[in-house]
């Protein structure tokens, strides 16, 4: 790793700042106009004037105005920091994604187990936020998310070994560099693997049964208000920023495409896009699971699956070794 | 679905964690019981252990109100209580009147009856196949249906005015005749409905996690259907073949259930959330043959009058009479006592939903509470016809 002046260091900051709030708003109002188009109908179209661009903006604003209430049963130091756990975690784990290889917020050698590591963390931010509530449906919502934690990371782990093991390297820099596009077969079932747990990860449907709104209101989020929900808000498209642009630098070959010496940064950027589309699009299109089928579907389905990707690529590491 | 309720002992030492069950009162309000409904429900974890349903948050007395105003101003309150079988509603109201009176109906008007109503459940049905999703995760059936709602809602309210409570009943036949190229109107409805449809029926049937969410969930068998007096769709899923229509034929229904005719009763055996589902969607397709059938029938009548001219003062004979009809959430039915008065002296009313989720408390025990939801949005009820 390089060495840095403070200065480098604190441009890199702010520049990984401004990304973690434009992407997240870019992928909102994604959402909004993609959602409305599948479902025939037209989504924001008056604020900001075109096609309604500055609705999250103006969604933000509105956020900022409301009250911000405590319930008075709730465990006041949980509560108002729970919304801070959760969109710091996607934060730093955005800082160590790389975007081309001299574009990367924080280089470090073990970028891939730290991108994990941290975007566990956000979860504890739900899990918090339902506990702390003083709700029912806050806590059964924070308990089915602590038992989707329970079953997702697993094969979201196994998953990323095996393109750890493929390029030899636990640097997500170095991952990409090692990306050929035979990846794209023979990778295939552990990216596929990927994307559901990093669905799950996400709390996206069909993967939504803690915030399930026809069950549990909106689970662990039920009472909160103003600037805080609009954080947890918040935090969930930075989730699914950073995890469509990890799954384009693992698998879709990160900045590899034409005129990647110039370019290299668009592409992971569009790639991730894509990814992001695709999340959207489940949203749209499926139902939400059940809690207990999500783990049935994680245990007997996605875990040998991932085992199964770990065992191909370990040979064709060996055999091409 | 239900099983033993699973011990499950966590941690080691003396004799694992104890668990503490939970009350949760769904509702009156919740997103789920779409009106004000309530469901008490004793929790452990996730498994619901007791499940009591709570009703009479929305009485508003219609029973009490109908004695009170002439058989006119009834029509209004009648076609209220189940607000998305309006047409239904006001049917089994004005047939009961004219049954007492010995009224004869022209028969132009009785084939538009037997038109709207079908209309009419089809919008009901397209209301539940678009909500019923909704509560088990999926966000887009709610808008196809409601663009074919929209499109169906034009054509009743060109003919009646109305969206929602079309009020365009009236003793003795309708309140006017029907706008000229209106019939041509309804059948270009019915046929634009018919070829989007599949749009709708693609995100329901055969999606791998619907199934998942509906299959072998809330099993009801025709003992419990029977003893506690359910009908409608939910009946005929679980293989109960009863349908007013064809068995008590009222309005144009015995031609329609005839043998050349295009009604059919749909039924299912399997008794859960899937076969409920499956019910509806199907009666939407047989519903739009049955209004095409009405709407060739029509074209065909010579034109004539539409109602009968009433006395200024309606006074129904003295007696009693009883009439129900096969409304799109079950049997709806009322019985008329008159003492010869302009009022009646009492009008019962008999809903379809309050049956239909009176079962819930037998349904519930056991299952999950996503399961709970998934149970709740198949009995296909709406909370003014449960509360009336």
């Amino acid at each position: 790793m390089v060495d840095l002046s403070w200065f480098d260091v604190v441009l890199r900051a702010v520049i990984v700042l401004v990304g973690f709030l434009t992407m997240p708003l870019l992928v909102g109002q994604t959402e909004h106009k993609v959602m409305a188009h599948m479902q025939g109908r037209l989504g924001p179209m008056y604020a900001g004037g075109f096609h309604g661009w500055a609705q999250l903006i103006a969604d933000g604003v509105k956020f900022t105005q409301k009250e911000d209430i405590v319930p008075a049963a709730a465990d006041r130091g949980a509560f108002r920091w729970a919304p801070a756990v959760a969109l710091v975690s996607y934060l730093l784990a955005l800082a160590a994604v790389p975007f081309s290889p001299s574009m990367v917020g924080a280089d470090v050698p073990g970028s891939l187990l730290l991108v994990l590591a941290v975007s566990g963390i956000g979860t504890v931010g739900t899990l918090m936020a339902g506990w702390s509530s003083g709700n029912k449906y806050s806590l059964i919502g924070a308990m089915r998310s602590a038992a989707q934690l329970v079953s997702y990371e697993l094969p979201l782990i196994l998953a990323s070994a095996s393109f750890a093991m493929a390029a030899g390297t636990l640097s997500l820099t170095g991952i990409a560099h090692a990306w050929t596009p035979v990846w794209l077969i023979w990778q295939l079932p552990g990216a596929l693997v990927f994307l559901v747990a990093a669905t799950a990860e996400l709390q996206r449907p069909p993967f939504d049964m803690p915030v399930a709104d026809s069950e549990l209101v909106m689970g662990p989020y039920t009472e909160y208000t103003g600037l805080r929900f609009a954080f947890f808000l918040l935090s969930e498209y930075a989730g699914i920023v950073v995890m469509s642009l990890l799954f384009a630098v693992l698998y879709l070959g990160g900045w590899t495409g034409p005129f990647d010496d110039a370019l290299g940064w668009l592409w992971t950027l569009l790639k991730g896009f894509l990814v992001a589309v695709v999340i959207i699009w489940m949203r749209v299109s499926w139902p939400r699971l059940r809690e207990d089928q999500l783990q049935r579907f994680a245990w007997l389905g996605l875990v040998p699956v991932a085992l199964l990707q770990l065992a191909i690529t370990a040979v064709g590491v060996v055999l091409t070794a | 679905m239900t099983q033993a309720p699973r011990e499950l002992t966590v941690g080691v030492g003396a004799g694992g964690l104890a668990t503490a069950d939970m009350v949760l009162n769904i509702g009156p309000q919740h997103p789920a019981t779409h009106g004000v409904l309530r469901l008490r429900i004793t929790l452990d974890g996730e498994r619901v252990l007791k499940a009591e349903p709570i009703v009479g948050y929305m009485h508003r007395g219609a029973e009490k109100l109908f004695e009170v105003r002439d058989y006119r101003q009834i029509l209004v309150l009648a076609n209220r209580h189940d607000w998305l079988s309006a047409f239904s509603n006001e049917i089994g109201l004005v047939l009961a009147v004219e049954r007492m009176l010995g009224m004869d109906v022209p028969e132009r008007a009785t084939w538009t009856r037997t038109l709207m109503a079908e209309l009419n459940r089809v919008l009901n049905h397209l209301m539940f196949l678009g909500s019923y999703p909704l509560e088990l995760g999926a966000i887009t059936p709610i808008f196809y249906a409601f663009r074919e709602r929209e499109d169906l809602q034009a054509v009743m309210e060109e003919i009646s005015g109305g969206r929602m409570h079309y009020m365009f009943n009236r003793v003795g036949g309708l309140r006017d005749d029907l706008p000229s190229g209106w019939l041509g109107r309804v059948e270009a409805t019915i046929a634009q409905v018919r070829r989007r449809l599949p749009d709708l029926e693609s995100l329901i049937v055969g999606n791998e996690i619907l199934h998942a969410r509906t299959r072998g969930v809330g099993v009801l068998d025709v003992g419990v259907v029977t003893s506690y007096g359910v009908s409608g769709p939910i009946a005929r899923a679980s293989g109960l073949d009863i349908d007013l229509r064809r068995d008590q034929p009222y309005l144009a229904y015995d031609e329609v259930f005839g043998a050349d005719g295009p009604g059919r009763v749909v039924t299912r055996t399997g008794g859960d959330c899937q076969a409920r589902l499956e019910v509806l969607l199907e009666q939407v397709h047989v519903s739009l043959d049955i209004a095409e059938y009405c709407v060739q029938r029509l074209g065909s009548l010579e034109r004539g009058p539409v109602n009968v001219k009433l006395p200024k003062v309606l006074k129904v004979p003295e007696g009693a009479d009883y009439v129900a009809t096969e409304n799109p959430l079950g049997m709806n039915g009322y019985y008329l006592v008159s003492r010869g008065e302009k009022t009646p002296w009492r009008l019962k009313l008999r809903s379809a939903s309050f049956n239909n989720v009176a079962v819930l408390g037998e349904l519930l025990e056991g299952t999950l509470l996503a399961d709970m939801v998934a149970i709740l949005g198949s009995m296909f009820f709406v909370v003014g016809d449960i509360d009336k």
